[in-house]
């Protein structure tokens, strides 16, 4: 049952990959993009990391994706991108150089440096504490002062979106 | 059976296509979307290793991926709006004001 919907999942967002990256309409490239995300947080809760999944559903393909297309549709781009300087056969060397990458993704996978120490957050551990406390008492104990540099990194973007838009500074 | 190599590949195999989709577009949103594509891709790999090596250390990652990703949202549309007001477009082609 799970390998199947890894497997249906998997392929759905693989497709809906595709599609974002050879759709011409950019308001289509956001809504697949969307698909992409869901299926990942599917794949999250197959993962047992529940909290992530919902976070990933409401930052990003709520609140992220949301201000995408509200730049699409606040520009008003047009569907037709090719301008006159564009180089003109870039596609292929693109896919070929992807490909290339890929391969050596996959040769280094099939190599066995996939070992590392195994910790103490089995799934029954989880299970009997709970995905989002166990993350809550990390964030707030191991992972404070990141958790800090967060809060100044989200509020310096803030600010810097802010200065940017701004017609006149 | 679902092995945590099964994640790794669909994680390479969506990391593959933002990096394709960011050489083969001209379309600057476009291109950020791609960025985000692949940073999703880095995170299920993070969340596969958690899972695999019974940490909590990939998924606490994952958290900090996407408040730097939201952050990065915010400035780069704020940036690509602006690009836009100047020179009226979003294809960078067009954008080569620092080029030479």
């Amino acid at each position: 049952m799970e390998s199947y919907l890894f497997y249906i999942v998997g392929t759905i967002a693989v497709l809906a990959a595709v599609y974002l990256i050879f759709e011409r309409n950019p308001v289509f490239c956001a809504l697949y993009l969307i698909q992409t995300m869901v299926c990942i947080a599917v794949l999250y809760i197959l993962l047992e990391a529940q909290f992530i999944a919902a976070v990933q559903m409401i930052v990003y393909a709520g609140a992220i994706m949301v201000l995408f297309l509200f730049v699409i549709m606040l520009l008003n781009i047009k569907g037709d991108e090719e301008s006159k300087r564009s180089f003109p056969f870039r596609k292929i060397p693109a896919i070929l150089m992807g490909i290339g990458l890929l391969t050596v993704i996959c040769i280094i996978l099939k190599s066995k440096l996939l070992q590392g120490k195994q910790d103490v957050y089995t799934v029954a551990h989880i299970e009997s504490l709970g995905n989002t406390q166990l993350i809550g008492n990390l964030l707030f104990t191991d992972y404070l002062l990141p958790f800090e540099i967060t809060s100044i990194l989200l509020f310096v973007a803030a600010i810097g979106a802010i200065m940017l838009a701004k017609r006149k500074l | 059976m679902i092995t945590i190599t099964h994640y790794l590949v669909l994680s390479a195999i969506l990391f593959m296509l933002g990096v394709v989709g960011v050489l083969i577009r001209r379309n600057a949103i476009v291109i950020f979307m791609c960025i985000e594509l692949m940073l999703n891709a880095v995170n299920i790999s993070f969340v596969a290793f958690a899972y695999h090596l019974h940490s909590m250390q990939g998924q606490m990652f994952v958290f900090f991926t996407m408040t730097v990703a939201a952050a990065e949202a915010a400035v780069g549309l704020a940036i690509i709006v602006a690009v836009f007001r100047n020179k009226e477009t979003v294809n960078i082609d067009d954008m080569n004001i620092m080029k030479w």
